[in-house]
């Protein structure tokens, strides 16, 4: 009996299985590998360039040179393993899960769904439309359609590598808290009918979707899918994004910044909310500025509520979200987000001084 | 002959999951009547929540992401 047949017998060790498992794995170490040998690669980048290595100049080229190829890594592995993990959700199904549920109760899953249901804000529409239809709660809608594009994979696993862990779990922390009141608050103000008037006609109730069959090979697959079309998307935002923080890491003075975005100025929380509102970045983007003002004396809440306000409430999405709300509603919405955000910078600042 | 509605808003997946279909129709020699659904409110008519969406004879078979090529000629033949 050969080998081949005893494998064919036995569900799950079929060599080809085998092989996109074993490959998993082999690729795994080997990043782990290359992540470990990244700051000799750096001081080599940089000892090839004839600056002084305490220069403005220098301090920037080795910011760049570190940060370029830890980001990329980071972001990689992050998106793969979120790949794993969201191919097990779908909207559908978070939708089920949601519909019928009480407020409160409701907002808390909707929260904590956004961050592993596979969501793109260019399917945002059919999804509002999707979960308000199909009686999930205007408000249970709203935390899940604020936590799952701020408080996403890109942003929690660069923060986690860039900033550290800390950063990162009170992100996750108060993300949530975010998504889950404001979500809270729309709901119990009733603003049902500042839907716009198609949107509240569609009486469609929900499709039983055949199941879909998922192999081991087929999450693998799916993770791959996810770093081909995320990272493919978001590395010109990361280049762009390191190079501002390589700039202000190299070239800001520290008392600059720890004067306009330190913790005694108060006034530069909402005003960090303001300027983050018609900035439109992605998490790759900002964060790796986030890590550079941090360096250089910022305070933490402010630096946080500017992250939140730039990805949380941005221009494109409302004009996108415009198609289903009116814009009275569509304030509603980025007053109650703002100001949560506001309460998180504030917050965050007087804790930690 | 089938008929097959692909739903999305026009996004560059929609798109894709419209030519996956025709490509897999053409391949199995399956003659089909493709038509692409943008209307955000026809598509939430048919129930899902996320898109691209494939609609088989009245049938919602599949939402969210690009189908698989099998998955599409297993619809294409049923």
């Amino acid at each position: 009996m050969s080998l081949g047949s005893v494998s064919q017998r036995a569900p799950g060790i079929d060599p080809s299985a085998a092989k996109w498992v074993g490959g998993t794995i082999v690729a795994l170490i080997m990043w782990g590998v290359i992540y470990s040998q990244l700051v000799p690669f750096s001081e080599w980048v940089t000892g090839l360039v004839p600056v002084v290595s305490d220069s403005h100049l220098g301090e920037a080229i080795s910011f760049f040179a570190y940060d370029t190829p830890k980001v990329l890594m980071l972001l990689t592995l992050v998106v793969f393993g979120m790949g794993v993990v969201r191919s097990f959700f779908s909207p559908e199904k978070t939708r089920a899960l949601l519909t019928g549920k009480r407020e409160g109760i409701g907002n808390i899953l909707a929260a904590g769904l956004g961050i592993v249901t596979p969501f793109c804000s260019c399917s945002a529409v059919p999804l509002f439309i999707g979960f308000v239809s199909a009686g999930v709660p205007l408000g249970v809608t709203f935390s899940f359609l604020i936590s799952a594009p701020m408080v996403n994979e890109v942003a929690l696993g660069l923060l986690f590598g860039l900033v550290g862990w800390k950063v990162a779990l009170t992100y996750l922390a108060f993300g949530l808290a975010v998504a889950i009141v404001s979500g809270w608050i729309i709901g119990r103000l009733h603003l049902e009918h500042w839907l716009e008037d198609w949107v509240r006609n569609i009486r469609a109730g929900a499709v039983e979707l055949p199941a879909a069959k998922f192999s081991a090979v087929d999450r693998i697959k799916a993770g791959i899918d996810a770093v081909r079309e995320i990272v493919g998307k978001v590395w010109p935002w990361m280049i762009a994004g390191i190079a501002v923080g390589a700039l202000i890491h190299g070239y800001v003075p520290a008392d600059l910044l720890a004067s306009i975005m330190g913790r005694d100025a108060w006034w530069s929380v909402p005003a960090a909310v303001l300027i983050g509102i018609p900035m439109y970045s992605n998490a790759a983007g900002i964060i790796p500025v986030v890590e550079a003002l941090i360096t250089k004396g910022a305070a933490l809440g402010t630096v946080l509520a500017f992250m939140m306000s730039v990805i949380a409430l941005s221009l494109p999405e409302m004009i996108i979200l415009r198609k289903v709300l009116t814009i009275r509603l569509i304030a509603v919405f980025v007053g109650v987000v703002g100001t949560g955000i506001l309460a998180v910078g504030f917050l965050f600042n007087a804790l930690f001084s | 002959m089938k008929d097959i509605k692909v739903l999305g808003p026009g996004c560059k997946r929609c798109v894709t999951t419209a030519e996956m279909v025709q490509t897999e129709a053409d391949k199995l020699g399956v003659p089909i009547k493709l038509e692409k659904v943008t209307d955000y409110a026809a598509i939430a008519g048919y129930g899902i929540a996320s898109t691209p969406g494939i609609v088989i004879d009245g049938k919602v078979v599949h939402a969210g992401g690009l189908p698989k090529s099998e998955d599409l000629a297993r619809w294409l033949a049923a």
